[in-house]
């Protein structure tokens, strides 16, 4: 069957305004609104409208994460995706060992393709998708805005900061979004109680082989430096001024 | 001792800025030796260049015709082939730097640490996670390699009066051919460099148009600036990609700022945090981005941009 494998990751949703503990173990999570991460949205869309196009037949969602990652994975289903792996793990995960993980699901699911976000909103590592792709020994093409797919090959733009840079990559292939990819789906209600019925399977992290290799703690979380209250102007010949008193123009 | 290895950017004639910084993130961890790695299609010149980064010992150049593009998957086992001898492994936070490092890394079986801001010691460094509000400091275990990813706008770059001797290195890796460099569309522009310019003037969604983003342009003409924009500005279509500045854009640390039509939401101002001076212009007065303005004008930018160009005209 052709299968896209689909990584999706419970984060704080993007608009709550994260905030550290007081005595620095980490950041508030106690009654914050979770959400799938956005660039992880954007994948699952993309591969929803592959296989809405006939390029594959099953879109599979797997996430790593303690038992409330169900709640996000539900959405994933009720976006539309035809099934979902729960990989349970409490805590953290560093992402070389999530990638084991994917490489574990990827020896039993056999995608041509696997999609990732480019970052995950809570950590922003970056990492996870070209750390899967090395395991894999298969091609990257990170910070996708476009994916074209041939039987046998991707064709990817990237955006990289001179611009848009474009890969030929054969498949299976890993491809990790940016924003501008796509505009992910609104879940409407009938689809949130399809979802109900479809497939969810949940394996113990114990149970995959992988050891979680933890070799960097955090040994304090802050909030940053505050920048200094600044002044406001009336017009544009004060802001000139004021420019050119602090020597910048 | 730690000796470190930096993965020189270049676009195959110049090395690019972000290098000289990840010299001087390198140079804060104590006791280190710095080697820095070219790998090109013909590296002499970025080799030079390289060879003059004060503080660097040791240039390492792989000259390889499959390198003329910067493929990661081509560079990775190159990179990991020399890394042995090395404690820590650095590339710079850019999207060269962010592609191919973690693949690097997991060819390494090494963590990776992401944007790192500050060294503390050779196995502690401060990181920002959660768009730049919660700075996070790590401890790696002893004895594990390290790769990581350098905050460019953390540090300056280093000097240029440096004399390290360069040496031409050979990797025997097998390199993938599935992966094939198919072309770059760079908005060709003789604007500054936003990533290394010293002022830098962005537009917002206020903007309305690809057309009226002109006005950015003009004004950033006039005091030789870089031009950057929102998120929303980009995918709204007025300006490209890659001026899109933020937490998932670049992040910038000029002398000068100025936001223009922009609300400033955290993704955005986690871009900008490390500027010396910003400016915010916006007609609401309410807008977040003048909590973290050094010079607020409140109005419509409309007016004020012309206004502005003919007072910086006289
Ligand atoms: C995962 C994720 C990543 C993101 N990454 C980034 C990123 O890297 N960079 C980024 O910028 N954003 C990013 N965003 C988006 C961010 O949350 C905001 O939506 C975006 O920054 C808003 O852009 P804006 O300020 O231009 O638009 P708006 O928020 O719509 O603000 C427009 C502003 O213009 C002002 N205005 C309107 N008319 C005028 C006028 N005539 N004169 C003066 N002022 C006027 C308004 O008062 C308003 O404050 C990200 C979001 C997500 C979810
Ligand atoms: N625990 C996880 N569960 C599911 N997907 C993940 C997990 N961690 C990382 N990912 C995927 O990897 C991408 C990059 O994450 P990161 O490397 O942590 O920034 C995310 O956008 C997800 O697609």
């Amino acid at each position: 069957m052709k299968r896209i494998l689909v990584c999706t990751k419970r984060v704080i949703d993007f608009n709550v305004r994260v905030r550290v503990k007081p005595d620095g173990s980490g950041v508030i999570t106690d009654g914050v609104k979770m959400s799938l991460n956005p660039f992880d949205e954007i994948a699952l869309e993309e591969a929803l409208r592959i296989r809405e196009r006939g390029g594959a037949e099953e879109v599979v969602a797997v996430t790593i994460g303690p038992a409330d990652c169900q709640q996000q994975l539900r959405t994933a289903l009720a976006m539309g995706a035809d099934r979902a792996i729960h990989v349970v793990h409490d805590g953290g995960i560093e992402p070389l060992t999530a990638a084991r993980v994917f490489m574990k699901l990827i020896g039993k699911e056999q995608p041509f393709l696997v999609l990732l976000g480019k970052q995950a909103i809570d950590d922003d590592n970056n990492q996870t998708g070209q750390m899967l792709a090395a395991l894999w020994e298969r091609p990257q093409a990170t910070f996708a805005s476009k994916v074209e797919l041939t039987e046998t090959t991707a064709r990817v733009t990237r955006e990289v900061d001179a611009g848009l840079e474009t890969l030929e990559v054969d498949l299976p292939a890993v491809v990790t979004t940016d924003l501008r990819l796509n505009e992910p789906r609104y879940v409407k209600l009938p689809d949130i109680m399809k979802a109900k019925k479809k497939p969810l399977e949940s394996l113990p992290f114990a149970e995959l082989g992988v050891t979680a290799a933890a070799r960097v703690k955090v040994v304090r979380t802050e909030p940053p430096a505050q920048r200094q209250k600044g002044i406001m102007v009336k017009d544009t010949q004060e802001l000139v001024a004021a420019l050119r008193k602090r020597g910048v123009i | 001792m730690s000796r470190i290895l930096i993965v020189a950017e270049h676009d195959g004639a110049k090395l690019n800025a972000s290098t000289a910084k990840c010299v001087s993130c390198a140079r804060s961890v104590p006791d280190a030796e710095i080697t820095i790695l070219v790998l090109a299609s013909d590296g002499a010149a970025v080799a030079a260049e390289a060879s003059r980064l004060a503080g660097v010992k040791t240039v390492l150049r792989i000259d390889r015709p499959e390198n003329g593009h910067a493929l990661a998957a081509i560079l990775a086992p190159q990179v990991a082939a020399l890394a042995a001898p090395f404690t820590h492994v650095f590339g710079p936070s850019t999207t060269f730097g962010k592609d191919l490092m973690p693949r690097v890394a997991a060819l390494l079986d090494a963590p990776q640490l992401s944007d790192i801001m500050a060294a503390e010691s050779a196995t502690r460094f401060r990181r920002p996670t959660y768009a730049g509000n919660a700075i996070v400091t790590v401890e790696v275990d002893a004895g594990v390699k390290i790769v990581a990813t350098v905050r460019t706008a953390s540090f300056e770059a280093a000097g240029a009066d440096g004399t390290a001797a360069v040496e031409t290195a050979s990797a025997d890796v097998a390199l993938p051919t599935h992966t094939r460099f198919a072309g770059v569309s760079a908005a060709s522009t003789d604007r500054p460099d936003l990533q290394s310019a010293a002022r830098v003037i962005s537009g917002g969604r206020a903007l309305g148009s690809a057309d009226n983003f002109k006005l950015i342009y003009g004004l950033a003409a006039k005091l030789g600036a870089a031009v950057g924009a929102s998120r929303a500005a980009v995918d709204a279509g007025f300006a490209p990609s890659d001026m899109q500045v933020g937490q998932t854009g670049k992040i910038i640390a000029p002398e000068l700022y100025i936001a223009i039509g922009i609300s400033g939401a955290i993704q955005h101002l986690t871009g900008i945090k490390d500027a010396r001076t910003i400016v915010a212009i916006n007609k609401d007065g309410e807008a977040p981005i003048f909590e973290v303005a050094d010079i607020g004008l409140v109005g419509d930018l409309f007016s004020i941009v012309p206004e502005l160009e003919k007072l910086l005209t006289a």
